[in-house]
């Protein structure tokens, strides 16, 4: 058979070394002005501590700097080039209007410790994004200070810890799924708390039986994703709720999975504690390679005198204010205020949506991974048959028939154009092919992704080798990981 | 909705498709009860000029035109025009984390070069890809010297920045590890004998930042000695990059825990920021964070992996060096494209600017007010203390549009009227010129009050 890839084609690539090989003395991308004081002697004001070498930095010009960078951007995926179907990591569309505000003047040049007064724009933008924030998770107050949605995780965990401590017993252990984020059970190791394992039952929920037997007053709280990460909405959520709660424990949301919910349902309506949001899922901020994100905790009244300090509030002169005077605060997550930035994207963002558009997202986002789960039920396992939300999960049990694994067709997949779905997560399924299209694909585009994962399904069966030595049209094959950890190289040096 | 790629007609042949016929069906694993029957109670859909102008409104009320002398870990220097070209590429911009390698060399690559730059500039030999930012940095370097001694205990310098302090003191709270303060000396800088007192054979590391929150340089190699001899680690922070440029590096440190932020990263208000930890190559198995390795793919050409990851939470999960996982990568880009563009000639040539600057400020203040801890080198920030509360002083400021330095009594009550100072090469000299007026004249005028009140007295 011959493969059919209608999404990409092949086109010649640019070369480019390392940076450090394109330099050579006396070449220059900067230009200082006159100094308008008078020159210093660096010997005299430094002493023994002036540094008088930079080592191997490098010195080039400004084109070949614009060409290094350019070039390289030119290896890389990206959500602007097509379909980004990674599970549990919500690739998409990051509005450009984002950009544009998060670099105005005042905001991109605002100094975290300028006076309130002339700070009232920044304080006005937390305030607004935590309002609107509050209203689509159906809790009582938030942070926006963690950095990312681990770090949400910690201030989250942070915020139980103290809210049972207040109650006379900080309580010992975390109970956590077996589909659960590598994060969550790190999460909980950092605050000092024990992790137990909860099993999921054959539908891929949580086994109430077994949530029921292992909860006691030891555990401080269940840390659960919901959707979880099979794409699957846990139906007896009531239930894990006022078992948790019947024992005094709280229940704690991953809002990894937010983006199956907003303007649909809120957490804080069916017994959320504690939860997390990432604004570089859910709310649109970019990527941007690995990050930054934002990683907002949101709370049930309980737990708002623990909140990370300072929190924003409203003087009797109608002015705002950072308040540091919170004697059961658990202390600062970060120094300044969080990612900021991140804030402003996330807000223009809702403000672009508006209820309607939020809504329309979350339906588009379910629909979307319903259409992809309908077009390749069959040609690919279905571990769970369960209805599920944003996303799907498929197994290569199929085509380990013939040594085929997850990892192999992801490879492949970027033949056809794709960036790979999420491999080998969840945990819970042997294999897993994790697919969340995201509400930011068009009909077509996700009728070639079926058809691209149908054909490869088809090479599978006649042609296996092509889809073990895939990929076959990048600028590099797949690479010795092995080597690279055993004798690590982390940077240059000159020959 | 104009980012949603579907018509109606779209929307009805996918539910076909599928086999449901509205598309509430596909919410109906969700408990009717809970389901929202309203519309979120925020405001309606804006046209994207709407949201440009609401932005632009905030920007006017937020310091838009103010020169200001702020440092205390978030610096103002100039940004190259080709940062901004550069990471606005769709292809950096929406990329996600590098794990895929085939099909992200690019970020890849970029990284490495980032990793190396970092280590010939703090004289390190491994660096990783990025952390949240220099106060998290500092945090989970200090947990790293932890799980390295197999001790617990922590020394902090008082002159390390406050909130720095305080986010080591959060992460520090639960997982048994007591942090014991060591005061600065008249210089302003860590007080080597309360240093040396405060270390015990429990003692992981010694925490301190050089330049320091002041601004001065601490004596790094003094304090390595103390620490080591007592079998305790060093954990450098540092929070103003482009010292690194003319100051000598903490080439005696075991860890270095730093800001990039300088490095070509917009204030924004205070984040996102770029942390980054470095340290021996031989302790490389205990940091925290992504690494970016060279390897080779099967035709032997050289690539970039993620490597290491059995550090990380998505292999190791409860036993992982740290829970982080999304980091700062694009901060780091461009922190990347800044030290590329400034470079070997150009990074020393803009620290030394720095170090004009501030030269010329800190004598001129000198002139009228009291500078502090002046014998001791520093880069670009100094403590000047007043006769007048400093917020009274600044308040004046900002009637000239400017923001003074920052007052030191929330951090440092035993200071009194003192506030913390910092120059750029952004700083203009005729800026500095008339600050220094303001506080000459605050001296002026409290001098002479006093005097009306010594009359008074005689009278």
């Amino acid at each position: 058979m011959k493969p059919v890839i209608r999404k990409a084609s092949l086109q010649v690539n640019q070369n480019e070394g390392l940076i450090f090989e394109k330099s050579s003395a006396g070449k220059a991308a900067w230009k200082l002005p006159p100094l308008d004081v008078p020159e210093v002697d660096t010997a005299k004001l430094l002493g023994s501590s002036e540094r008088k070498d930079l080592g191997n930095m490098p010195e080039v010009s400004e084109i070949e700097i614009i060409r290094h960078f350019t070039r390289l951007s030119t290896w890389n995926y990206a959500i602007d080039l097509g379909m980004y179907p990674l599970g549990s990591c919500t690739m998409k569309y990051n509005p450009r209007v984002n950009e544009a505000v998060a670099r105005v003047e005042g905001i991109a040049n605002g100094h975290p410790y300028q006076p309130e007064k002339i700070s009232q724009g920044a304080l006005h933008i937390i305030k607004t994004l935590s309002e609107q924030l509050i209203e689509i998770t159906g809790m009582d107050a938030i942070t926006l200070q963690p950095a990312a949605g681990a770090h949400g995780e910690m201030t989250g965990l942070l915020m139980v810890r103290a809210y049972h401590q207040s109650k006379g017993n900080a309580r010992k252990k975390i109970l956590i799924p077996d589909s659960a984020h590598g994060t969550n059970p790190a999460t909980a190791a950092m605050v000092n708390y024990a992790v137990e394992n909860l099993k999921s039952d054959s539908r891929g929920m949580v086994d109430i039986a077994a949530l029921a037997a292992q909860m006691n007053e030891d555990v401080a709280a269940l840390m659960l994703t919901n959707p979880n990460t099979l794409g699957v909405f846990e139906q007896d959520i009531h239930k894990i709720a006022d078992i948790l709660h019947a024992k005094g424990g709280l229940l704690y949301m991953d809002g990894a999975n937010m983006n199956a919910l907003v303007g649909k349902v809120r957490p804080g309506d069916f017994g959320v504690d504690v939860m997390h949001l990432n604004l570089h899922k859910t709310f649109s901020t970019p990527h941007g390679g690995g990050g930054p994100g934002s990683g907002p905790v949101a709370i049930k009244k309980a737990l708002e005198p623990f909140l990370p300090k300072p929190v924003v509030i409203t003087k009797p002169d109608g002015t705002l204010a950072f308040d540091y005077n919170r004697p059961q605060s658990v202390g600062r997550v970060r120094a300044f205020y969080g990612n900021f930035g991140m804030f402003v994207r996330a807000l223009a963002y809702i403000q672009a949506n508006g209820p309607d558009g939020l809504r329309q997202t979350t339906e588009d986002a379910v629909l979307n991974a319903n259409y992809i789960r309908r077009g390749l039920e069959g040609t690919y396992d279905l571990p769970y048959s369960t209805p599920t939300m944003h996303e799907v999960v498929f197994s290569d049990k199929l085509q380990l028939k013939k040594g085929v694994r997850t990892m192999d067709i992801a490879k492949r997949l970027i033949d056809y154009g794709f960036h790979p779905y999420t491999t080998a997560f969840p945990l819970i399924v042997p294999g897993a092919l994790m697919i969340e299209p995201t509400e930011s694909e068009s009909v077509e585009e996700m009728d070639l992704f079926i058809e691209a994962m149908k054909s490869i399904a088809e090479e599978v069966e006649e042609n296996p080798q092509t889809v073990l030595d895939a990929p076959h049209s990048t600028r590099v094959s797949r690479l010795d990981e092995t080597a690279a950890a055993r004798k690590p190289v982390l940077r240059w040096k000159p020959a | 909705m104009r980012y949603l790629p579907k018509s109606p007609a779209d929307r009805e042949a996918m539910l076909k498709a599928i086999g449901l016929r509205s598309v509430d069906d596909l919410f109906a694993p969700i408990p009717a009860e809970y389901r929202l029957t309203r519309d979120l109670n925020i405001p309606r859909q804006m046209a994207e000029s709407e949201i440009v102008d609401f932005f632009r409104q905030r920007s006017r009320e937020n310091g838009d035109g103010y020169t200001s002398f702020l440092g205390a870990g978030a610096y103002f220097h100039y940004r190259p025009v080709i940062i901004d070209s550069l990471i606005s590429r769709g292809e950096f911009l929406t990329a996600y984390t590098p794990y895929q390698a085939e099909i992200s060399q690019g970020t890849l690559q970029s990284i490495f070069e980032f990793q190396t730059m970092i280590c010939e500039l703090t004289g390190m030999e491994v660096a990783n890809a990025s952390m949240y930012d220099g106060s998290t940095a500092a945090a989970e370097g200090v947990m790293m010297a932890v799980r390295l001694t197999g001790r617990r205990s922590v020394v902090v310098a008082r002159s390390l920045h406050p909130e720095y302090r305080e986010v080591l003191a959060t992460y520090a709270t639960h997982q048994g590890m007591p942090l014991s303060v060591a005061g600065f000396g008249d210089d302003g800088r860590v007080n080597l004998k309360e240093l040396e007192q405060s270390i015990t054979p429990e003692t992981a590391c010694v925490l301190v930042q050089s330049p320091n929150f002041f601004g001065s340089i601490e004596d790094v190699a003094a304090i390595a000695e103390i620490a080591h001899k007592h079998g305790a680690m060093l954990v450098v922070s540092i929070a103003e990059a482009v010292s690194l440029g003319i100051v000598e590096p903490a080439r005696e440190a075991d860890i270095i825990a730093m800001e990039a932020q300088s490095f070509g990263v917009p204030l924004g208000f205070g984040g996102p920021y770029c942390g980054v930890i470095a340290t021996r190559e031989k302790y490389v198995r205990q940091m925290p964070g992504r690494l970016v390795g060279q390897t080779v793919d099967k035709q032997g050409r050289r690539g970039f992996v993620l490597t290491l990851a059995t550090r990380e939470q998505h292999i190791r999960r409860e036993k992982a060096t740290s829970n982080i996982c999304t980091n700062q990568a694009l901060v780091a880009l461009m922190v990347n494209i800044f030290m590329t563009v400034y470079g070997k000639v150009g990074l020393k040539e803009l620290a030394k600017q720095n170090l004009a600057k501030t030269a010329y400020a800190a004598a001129q203040f000198a002139k009228h007010g009291k500078v502090l801890f002046t014998g001791t080198p520093r880069f670009n920030e100094f403590v000047v203390q007043t006769s007048e509360d400093p917020y009274a002083i600044n308040s004046r400021l900002l009637g000239h549009k400017m923001v003074g330095g920052l007052p030191l009594k929330r951090f440092y009550p035993e200071l009194g009227n003192a506030a913390l100072w910092c120059c750029t090469e952004l700083t203009a000299r005729s800026a500095i010129d008339t600050a220094v007026g303001l506080v000459a004249e605050s001296e002026r005028s409290v001098r002479s009050s006093k005097e009306e009140d010594v009359e008074e007295v005689a009278r």
